[in-house]
């Protein structure tokens, strides 16, 4: 018996995970830009939410000390990051459906790179549709209060908090497997998730049962860090407390995820 | 060093989802170069057997290799060195013809260059320069079944999985895949093809496997298999049931095996050798001497279903189990949704 080609080293399968990943981050951005109907409705639809919230609803809420166009931008932000979730469950799980994650893993091509691909992807259009809110926000009265430092690291939070997200979503695909299924599913945690939350209003003004939910829901908590961020108010507590629930997820969540992928036919 | 190791070489595979023995003690050898064509009705098995192969599948008993490398402990290995084209064609709705290669290129580790200079020769020999830089949503089930099996063979295999390649395809786009596959095994590439039709395994396969229910229940040549069908069938469909009886009698001595009667097609089938038009000839002689009344008569070369009868004694079920209804029709509703 001869062994033809033997198994390449250690640094060139780094190279190669890394070069796979980014040519299906590629691929994930090349889908979205070609069915722009989609990148326009998935950018509209958080838009909408923003002008509704901050003028139907906004003359109703008063927050003390802070106007409502600043007090929930950074909750519409959040909740358009976990939205961004969708994309992935659906994606995988139509790629799946359509033979396309076999045909992957019937490659030479590393083992999760599809997952890789996906999840960077997401990321990117969450941050853009999140720097296209900034701009919403701005023109409805939204400001940054505490310098571009702060700033910035209320976008990285949003971003990693949708990382978070999608994540959680990716084990869901990859488990449904059938995409209205997930669809519905998304639609079934998604909700509560983000309104059940201090995203729009003040978690005190709920019914008490209700507030021991909401306190400690990560949207909550990853909103009030950023509203810190934001326009002030204490950083460092909610931020690590943001912090654990992220690492917290993913570590859960992604290894799921990984085994879903390894499992799913 | 004496004999090179088998392309694919199978011992006593099975492979269970639940209470259905998907594959119950598969054994098969492929020499390299050669084209086995694996034969078996819907839930047979064919698409397991291809899975466990390409390493998409972990086998619960038995052992396969591929090129010499197991296909549990050295997926790797068997990835580099094998290509599929998957029943469903895995191909990229958003993505135009050309970039569906050249990433397929890419994520088997050619280089950039390599990648679209591959990409560009592929979809000229397989007929799609024209469209290749439009997005395959547009493309037709044909151009699609071709775009999946330009995907399959970027990184040049030496070993190729095709899982029914031309299903779903009208006869002219089925002849032309044919002669492209044609041309791969001329090339050297070892071929395993999984096909519904006798036909197609006959006109592409060196050696003939028919599953049934995850076992072979025969392997060999075309014209060894047809031999032992009993080569070509008359077929009389008959205008009343009733004549059933009699037409089985009046057609008893001009076949070469015993003849059947299909209810549901109201069809007597008689395998009648190599005697050809003249058997048929005789056939409507006989029956109407004996008044049976025919809606259709002819004379056709063996199909699958002839084959299974002839070697199961029973009618190729078209699912075996209640398991694969719901699975076939959760991939069909997938797939449909899919589409635009
Ligand atoms: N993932 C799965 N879960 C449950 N049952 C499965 C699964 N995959 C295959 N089966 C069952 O295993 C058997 C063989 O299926 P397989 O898909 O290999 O058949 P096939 O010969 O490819 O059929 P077809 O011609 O319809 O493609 C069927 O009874 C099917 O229901
Ligand atoms: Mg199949």
């Amino acid at each position: 018996m001869s062994t033809p080609a033997g198994e390449p080293g250690i640094a060139a399968r780094a190279r190669w995970a890394v070069s796979d990943s980014r040519v299906l981050t590629e691929r994930y951005l090349l889908q979205l830009v070609r069915v722009p109907t989609v990148l326009f409705f998935s950018l509209i639809q958080p838009v909408m939410f923003v002008l509704l919230f901050r003028y139907v609803f906004g003359g109703a809420i008063h927050i003390p000390g802070v106007g409502y166009a600043e007090y929930m931008l950074p909750g519409a932000i959040a909740q358009t990051a976990a939205f961004a979730s969708f994309g992935t469950a659906i994606g995988l799980a139509y790629d799946l459906g359509r033979g396309l994650i076999d045909r992957v893993r019937s490659m030479p091509a590393a083992r999760f790179a599809v997952l890789v691909g996906r999840l960077t992807s997401d990321t990117l259009r969450s941050l853009a549709v999140v720097i296209v809110l900034l701009g919403v926000g701005y023109a409805v009265g939204f400001r940054f209060d505490n310098g571009p430092g702060p700033a910035l690291l209320m976008v990285l939070v949003a971003v990693v908090f949708g990382l978070a997200i999608c994540t959680i979503a990716a084990f869901v695909g990859l488990a449904l497997k059938d995409p209205e299924a997930v669809q519905s599913f998304g639609l079934v945690w998604l909700f509560p998730l983000t309104f059940v939350s201090g995203a729009f209003v003040p978690v005190q003004t709920m019914p008490g049962w209700l507030q021991a939910v909401a306190r400690p829901n990560p949207v909550t908590l990853v909103v009030s860090t950023m509203r810190s961020l934001a326009y002030g108010g204490p950083i460092a507590t909610h931020l690590w407390e943001s912090l654990a629930w992220v690492v917290a997820i993913l570590a859960v969540f992604g290894p799921l995820a990984v085994r879903a992928y390894r499992r799913a036919s | 060093m004496s004999t090179p190791p088998a392309a694919i070489a199978v011992e006593g595979l099975v492979k269970t989802f639940g209470s259905t023995r998907a594959l119950d003690g598969v054994d098969l050898e492929v020499p390299p170069g050669s084209v086995l064509g694996l034969l078996g009705p819907n839930g047979s098995g064919k698409t397991t057997l291809v899975r466990v192969l390409t390493t998409l599948s972990l086998p619960d008993a038995g052992r396969a290799r591929v090129l010499g490398h197991d296909v549990v402990a050295e997926p790797s290995a068997v990835r580099r060195r094998i290509g599929l084209a998957g029943q469903f064609s895995a191909v990229d709705d958003h993505l135009t013809g050309f970039e569906n290669l050249d990433m397929a290129g890419r994520l088997c580790h050619l280089d950039r260059a390599t990648a679209a200079r591959r990409a560009q020769e592929l979809l000229e020999r397989f007929g799609l320069a024209e469209a290749a830089h439009r997005v395959a949503k547009g493309y037709s089930g044909g151009m699609r079944r071709r775009l999946d099996l330009a995907a399959s063979l970027v990184a040049r295999p030496e070993v190729l999985f095709l899982d029914e390649p031309t299903t779903g395809l009208d006869p002219r786009s089925r002849l032309d895949l044919w002669s492209v596959i044609r041309d791969l095994v001329r090339d050297g590439t070892t071929l395993l093809l999984t096909t519904q039709y006798l036909e197609e395994a006959d006109q592409l396969g060196d050696v003939i496997v028919v599953l049934d229910r995850g076992q072979v229940i025969a392997r060999g040549s075309a014209p060894a298999l047809k031999g032992q069908v009993g080569g070509d069938v008359v077929t009389a469909r008959l205008v009343d049931p009733a004549d059933a009886e009699r037409a089985l009698a009046a057609l008893g001595p001009i076949g070469v095996a015993t003849p059947q009667y299909d209810e549901e097609e109201r069809e007597v089938r008689v395998p009648v050798g190599s005697a050809g038009p003249g058997a048929l000839l005789e056939a409507v002689r006989r029956l109407d001497q004996d008044e049976v009344a025919l809606a259709d008569i002819a004379l056709r070369r063996p199909s699958l279903d002839d084959v299974f009868l002839a070697l199961t004694g029973h009618v190729a079920s078209d699912e075996s189990t209640d398991a694969g209804k719901s699975r076939r029709r959760r991939r069909a509703r997938a797939r449909a949704k899919a589409q635009p």
